[in-house]
């Protein structure tokens, strides 16, 4: 057995990374990122972790460090915020097209203006399409077990991709939580080293990322598109293993007393256990309210939302972002799309709320499943409400 | 200083070019940015400028609030941007005086590119460069100025990268007015805000600021009042010094004074001088 630790959950995402044996890091600071990238500063300076850590002008110069660093066969670990993650963004796509594992701590901020620091998912949803692999963490012990879980999915050679593991900021990142450290052989057990298939080595010279004329690009798109989707079984396979060394079982969508539930709240991130007690208290009101938790965003859980919701009138997704202009709230929008084909679905509404770090507690969920209910079918347009905002 | 300001009780002299709204400040005590904020409004007022078409611009950072404080058009843009951004502005509206305000991390890290080729364009603007040696607002890490040795979070058993010397930086770069001064150089930097802000050109000053919190703490200088005395007893005055010459090091001396003060065609070009 590990110990449990009371520990801030920005060193717990250090530690994983740490016990990981990380070979590089390469991170600019940004709040509230830092404490992630400080805490393994100071882990290479008192030489408990080998590796190199490079304070680069820039999270794009930090991002561009990071493919560096994984083309030559190097673990390779960075964290961002926000407009760090947005500055990083053209680097993301050529992190995934070119098949570097970097492995990445984002710690879900508002984007500007007006200038935010505080959490949102603004940022998740704006690199949505950048073809890497998201995790979306609930509590400590989660962002603990996905950063090291991100490692053996990301560098597993059927695999081969970045990994984002999206940790509300401050919410998560900020806040001390008991925290079970696994000892390190069981880490090592379970995360084999870093073996990079085609590492660049000036002995057997290769080029990465050239240009690719018309002719080509579509494929090297497809193959792109066919090797994320593929990648969904190994994470399970990843978890499976996790659950049998660990004891901890990770799935695509949580459930929490959706038995029977004709209403079900759909929330992403650290919103699941203040919406967990709202569950609580409505269930003891009588009232037949269930939660799904959304943790892997990429590649999306089409298989499991369908089954998950099958049973239910009313599924009220609730989205940490908008998508100004849109449809709703990013995932209320891509959650409605998966479930337009299924012959029979919850009729599907959306709350976007809690933006710029503005707290949605358990009465705003209380409320949300309330004001659902007296929403009347309006037309595709109006099946969305911002919650909680003064007019 | 306008008497009406003066006059009224409590109020402070520079009340008028203050959102009073926005106070207290969040820098801490012992930082040098209130100082050089008000000495940046003394020189403002003192060169009598039209404060209806002065602006001022800042990234992001412990100086980069100082945008949010000012009742004059102000703009507080993305980390590292001020310059472009800045840039825009004097372009499209020449008849604005363009001042940008902000720190060492966000002019020459993470916007140093933009800081290189201001100076090489010779856009006429003032640039107030706060030089903290530090990333203060996320917490102490190292930046582009980091001392060698210099402690910080991100470099806790001393830096080993050799820092930007600014000066000699946008002086290679093309830049017509370079100076520099301390917080303990009050006088001086007033003088020279207010002969940069009349430069037409880029004109850069560079202010030495204490930040306690973690710069000073981390290398035994606890106290913005032990910085203060650094800057007053290791501070030498060297008008047009050598700028290959004017690095700082962790406990040497700081060379302070007007480095460069030359004249070249700048942009936007005045009026008849590119057809316009």
């Amino acid at each position: 057995m590990g110990k449990k630790v009371g520990m801030e959950v920005s060193l717990a995402i250090a530690e994983a990374a740490k016990m990981a044996n990380t070979d590089v890091v390469a991170a600019y600071p940004i709040t509230p990122q830092t404490h992630i990238v400080e805490r393994l500063a100071e882990l290479v300076a008192n030489g408990e972790l080998d590796a190199e850590y490079i304070p680069v002008e820039s999270e794009h110069s930090a991002m561009s460090a990071c493919l560096g660093a994984v083309a030559t066969g190097a673990r390779t670990f960075t964290a961002t915020a926000g407009q760090g993650l947005e500055l990083m963004h053209e680097v993301l796509y050529v992190a995934s097209a070119m098949r570097l594992p970097v492995i990445m701590s984002v710690a879900n901020r508002a984007l500007s203006a007006p200038l935010n620091v505080w959490g949102d998912q603004s940022d998740l949803m704006a690199v949505r399409d950048t073809g890497w692999i998201q995790i979306i963490c609930e509590n400590g012990q989660d962002a603990y077990d996905n950063t090291l879980c991100a490692f053996r999915i990301g560098e597993d050679k059927r695999v081969l991709l970045p990994v984002m593991v999206h940790v509300d900021g401050f919410y998560l990142t900020h806040v001390i939580e008991p925290i079970e450290i696994p000892e390190q052989d069981k880490v090592n057990h379970f995360l084999p080293p870093f073996s990079y298939p085609l590492p660049l080595d000036p002995d057997k010279p290769l080029t990465m990322g050239a240009f690719a004329p018309p002719i080509l690009f579509s494929e090297a798109k497809k193959a792109q598109e066919v090797n994320l989707r593929a990648a969904k079984p190994i994470i399970l396979e990843c978890w499976a293993e996790f659950a049998k060394i660990f004891g901890r079982q990770y799935k695509p969508i949580e459930q929490y007393r959706t038995e029977g539930a004709k209403i079900l709240l759909l929330t992403l991130g650290s919103f699941g256990e203040t919406a967990m007690a709202a569950v609580d208290k409505l269930r003891d009101a009588g009232q037949s309210v269930g939660l799904l938790k959304l943790r892997l965003w990429r590649p999306f859980p089409f298989e499991e939302l369908r089954q998950t919701v099958s049973g239910a009138e009313l599924l009220i997704v609730v989205d940490r972002a908008l998508s100004f202009g849109g449809p709703g709230g990013p995932a209320f929008s891509e959650i409605r799309s998966a479930l337009y084909s299924e012959k029979k679905r919850p009729r599907i509404l959306g709350f976007v709320g809690g933006l710029g770090g503005r707290d949605l507690m358990v009465a705003e969920f209380e409320g949300m499943v309330k004001r659902a209910l007296e929403m009347k079918p309006s037309g595709a347009e109006q099946e969305f409400e911002m919650y909680g905002v003064r007019e | 200083m306008k008497t009406t300001a003066i006059a009224r009780i409590g109020a402070h002299p520079l009340d008028e070019y203050l959102r009073t709204d926005r106070l207290p400040h969040i820098w801490c005590p012992g930082c040098g940015l209130g100082m050089i904020l008000g000495t940046v409004l003394r020189a403002i007022d003192k060169s009598r400028l039209d404060i209806d078409r002065t602006t001022i611009v800042s990234g992001i950072g412990c100086t980069g609030r100082a945008a949010g404080y000012v009742k004059l058009d102000s703009f507080h843009v993305t980390h590292g941007r001020a310059l472009p951004f800045a840039t825009g502005l004097k372009l499209a509206n020449p008849n604005l005086k363009v001042v940008v305000f902000s720190g060492d991390g966000d002019l020459a890290a993470i916007g140093g590119n933009h800081l290189i080729h201001a100076a090489r364009r010779n856009i006429d603007m003032t640039v107030i460069c706060v030089n903290n040696f530090i990333y203060g607002m996320t917490g102490g890490q190292l930046g582009p100025t980091t001392p060698e040795m210099g402690r910080t979070t991100t470099s806790r058993k001393g830096n080993t990268e050799k820092p930007f010397n600014i000066p000699y930086l946008v002086g290679a770069a093309g830049a017509t007015y370079v100076a520099r001064w301390t917080t303990a150089h009050v006088r001086q930097m007033e003088r020279t805000f207010i002969e940069a802000l009349q430069k037409k050109g880029f004109s850069l000053v560079e202010v030495i600021s204490p930040c306690p919190t973690y710069y000073g703490r981390m290398n035994e200088q606890a106290t913005g009042l032990d910085q203060m005395r650094y800057y007053r007893y290791n501070s030498v005055v060297k008008h047009f010094a050598n700028l290959a010459d004017v690095d700082i090091s962790l406990d040497g001396q700081i060379i302070v004074g007007k480095f460069i003060d030359i004249d070249r065609p700048y942009l936007p070009a005045p009026k008849g001088e590119n057809g316009k």
